[in-house]
């Protein structure tokens, strides 16, 4: 298999050299250069898939004022590096650098390369030419875990979740607490598949659950293949990162979408205005850097009213998914009522509160 | 709880399909003396190949055999590189792999974010009535028996019939084979053009029932997980059949632990097959005699004919 993984590498830097031969001849009118570096394939229709449409975005917003490249399925570690640096000294003036494990080969990359701006995704570190941002996907999960905690009829949901790591973690917990705050006696079934994408396993484990007695399906894996389990044993879910309803069009009750376009749009206009400066975002609902599908059809009335309460009450900040009382697994309360967790809590979160069923894997 | 175990056991046999399709043909292949690393490869081409006839004819048979035949375009390319042209197995076979991969993602381009309706199950007539035997014997889709059928036609071939006499010579000793007048190469590109087959099937498994739809790399390592399991089988289709139902049977059981909030470490799953194959090779090769039975001596070894 590291055979299979250093070729793959090997192919990687190949594409990438290919890439900025084609940048090189096409620059005539001296346009913005933007570069995305994608860890997956743009075919993933999730995580990657996302980001290339907002890639799409910038292009439709500023014709031919831009020019956009990217290099798809680009593995962490050494070897992103050398893509990054590979679009940084073909002229690219915006580099997006869209998963956590580019952190250091970006920061590396840019101090090399002062004159080209790095956005880097999911990150904490940041240079005079680095920004990273992020999206509160935790905000649209709690408006899942209101539906679900309404909707469900066996009080049992199931979780399909990839890597126990804070922002999973944190899902998860969002999910539970607004699931709970509806529905006292609603609890989750966590299942880890131990990867972002293996539709087969991700149809396994929904399968599994399903058998289980759950009703509901929720999932922070890519794939679609959950989706489809749950229409075809007539139970009900949520999408991930794209509207997935085509392939569940009576099983997905919404479906939670990353819409990076108007953030990309917003920074790539700063570079052609020159007023790009070094900053950290992390945005929820309320900018619509999560956004939700359409409600499903089965989607009963008073269901649509109280989702958007909790996502008006999101955007207003009159609401925050982790506002107290909050117990833990073992049922002492660890946030009192009023109190909310701070952001650096948040961001290293490592416990299930009270409703998720099962430990969390260390 | 009954009704839990039915439904575990037909999970199963979902997981387990495709990776006794691939196993079977790649089974074929190295018993003939050639060793496909590319079988993930094949299974992409396969997958995408019949998901995208079955989704602009709407007919699923006509994708199987759409995905069996982009497997034997693959395992054409291959046996051309390998037999013809004697390039080193191992290389090509992983070269075949990642161009599987890329290949199957630039047709697949325009498939992303269609769904399926996937394979009707043929329920047997009358005995898929039958409580609890019915459901889970007589009321699969029609790929679910064959791979039972093609399990049993393999095991019979090689080990009953002359030609797959004259295929286990040739894997075991080429030059021997040659000698006696046997079509070395003549045969070696018919059993790799079926191991390319059988992935294909394998690979329209993954994309008209196991999860009908394409997404780019959905095979998603399976493939290599076949070329463990032919070893774990020590090249014998009955023990094959068997480690297919094993290594699915683990990764389904597994999730159910975790749902019913029994721990078991999920990294260590995910590793199981691999390492269950480096213990099976442990054992049999404390056991000189049953390699030697079992295992094609020159397998991977290109042949060169003296005139």
């Amino acid at each position: 298999m590291s055979i299979n993984a250093n070729l793959k590498r090997a192919l990687t830097v190949v594409a990438a050299a290919t890439l900025s031969a084609i940048t090189f001849s096409a620059s005539a009118a001296d346009p913005t250069k933007v570069g995305f570096v994608y860890v997956g394939p743009v075919g993933d229709h999730g995580w990657t898939y996302r980001h290339d449409i907002g890639r799409q975005a910038i292009e439709a917003e500023f014709g031919d004022a831009v020019e956009t490249t990217f290099v798809e399925s680009v593995p962490e570690g050494a070897d992103a590096e050398r893509v990054i640096r590979k679009l940084a000294s073909t002229g690219h003036d915006l580099i997006f650098t869209t998963s956590f494990g580019y952190m250091n080969p970006t920061i590396k990359a840019a101090k090399d390369f002062p004159n080209v701006k790095f956005e880097h995704a999911t990150g904490y570190k940041r240079g005079d030419n680095v920004s990273t941002y992020s999206a509160r996907f935790y905000e649209g999960r709690a408006v899942l875990g209101t539906m679900a905690g309404m909707m469900t009829k066996t009080n049992t949901i199931g979780y399909i979740a990839s890597f126990p790591i804070p922002e999973v973690v944190r899902g998860i917990n969002a999910f539970t607490i607004a699931m709970r705050k509806v529905n006292p006696s609603a609890e989750v079934k966590v299942v880890w598949v131990n990867t972002w994408y293996d539709p087969g396993k991700e149809a396994d484990a929904a399968k599994a659950l399903i058998d289980q007695g759950v009703d509901i399906i929720t999932q922070h894996t890519d794939s679609p293949a959950p989706l489809q389990v749950a229409e075809e044993r007539g139970v009900m879910g949520f999408g991930q990162a794209s509207d997935m309803s085509a392939f569940a069009p009576k099983a997905q009750l919404t479906s939670i979408i990353d819409d990076w376009d108007p953030y990309y749009i917003k920074r790539t206009k700063a570079v052609i205005d020159g007023t790009w400066e070094s900053m950290d975002t992390w945005e929820g609902i309320s900018t619509g850097m999560v956004g939700f599908a359409e409600y499903g059809d089965a989607v009963p009335e008073d269901v649509k009213a109280a989702a958007d309460v909790v996502r008006e009450g999101i955007v207003a900040g009159t609401m925050h998914p982790f506002e107290g009382p909050i117990n833990n697994q073992q049922g002492e309360q660890i946030v009192g009522a009023g109190e909310i967790i701070d952001d650096g809590v948040l961001l290293g979160m490592n416990y299930y509160v009270e409703g998720v069923q099962g430990d969390l894997p260390k | 709880m009954n009704e839990i175990l039915i439904l575990t056991i037909l999970t199963i046999i979902t997981a387990a399909t495709p990776l006794v399709y691939a196993a079977i043909g790649e089974l074929v292949v190295e018993r003939s003396g050639v060793l496909n690393l590319g079988v993930e490869g094949m299974m992409l081409a396969g997958a995408v190949c019949s998901f995208a006839t079955a989704h602009y004819t709407g007919s699923g048979m006509a994708g199987i055999v759409a995905g069996m035949l982009a497997g034997v375009l693959m395992a054409l390319l291959f046996a051309f590189l390998t037999l013809s042209l004697q390039s080193s197995q191992v290389a090509t076979g992983l070269a075949l792999t990642i161009f599987g991969v890329g290949l199957s993602a630039l047709i697949g381009q325009p498939l992303v974010g269609i769904a399926f309706d996937g394979l009707p199950s043929l329920n047997i007539p009358l005995l898929s009535n039958l409580p609890v035997v019915g459901q889970l014997l007589f009321s699969h889709d029609i790929l679910v028996y064959g791979s039972f059928i093609l399990v049993a036609a393999v095991a019979w071939f090689l080990n009953k019939s002359r030609a797959g006499l004259v295929l286990r010579s040739i894997g075991d000793s080429h030059n021997a084979a040659h000698a006696l007048g046997l079509k070395v190469i003549r045969v070696r590109y018919c059993a790799t053009l079926f191991g390319g087959a059988c992935a294909g099937i394998g690979g329209s498994y993954l994309s008209l029932v196991y999860t009908p739809m394409w997404v780019e790399n959905m095979s998603a390592g399976r493939g290599w997980i076949a070329l463990a399991l032919v070893v774990f089988a020590v090249w014998q289709p009955g023990r094959l059949l068997l480690g297919a139902y094993l290594f699915g049977g683990i990764s389904i059981l597994q999730l159910h632990a975790q749902a019913l909030g029994i721990n078991v470490p999920s990294q260590l799953m995910s590793m199981l097959p691999y390492a269950t194959t480096i213990l099976v090779l442990v054992l049999i090769s404390r056991d000189r005699g049953r390699i030697r039975r079992n295992a094609p001596a020159s397998i991977g070894q290109a042949f060169h004919p003296t005139t």
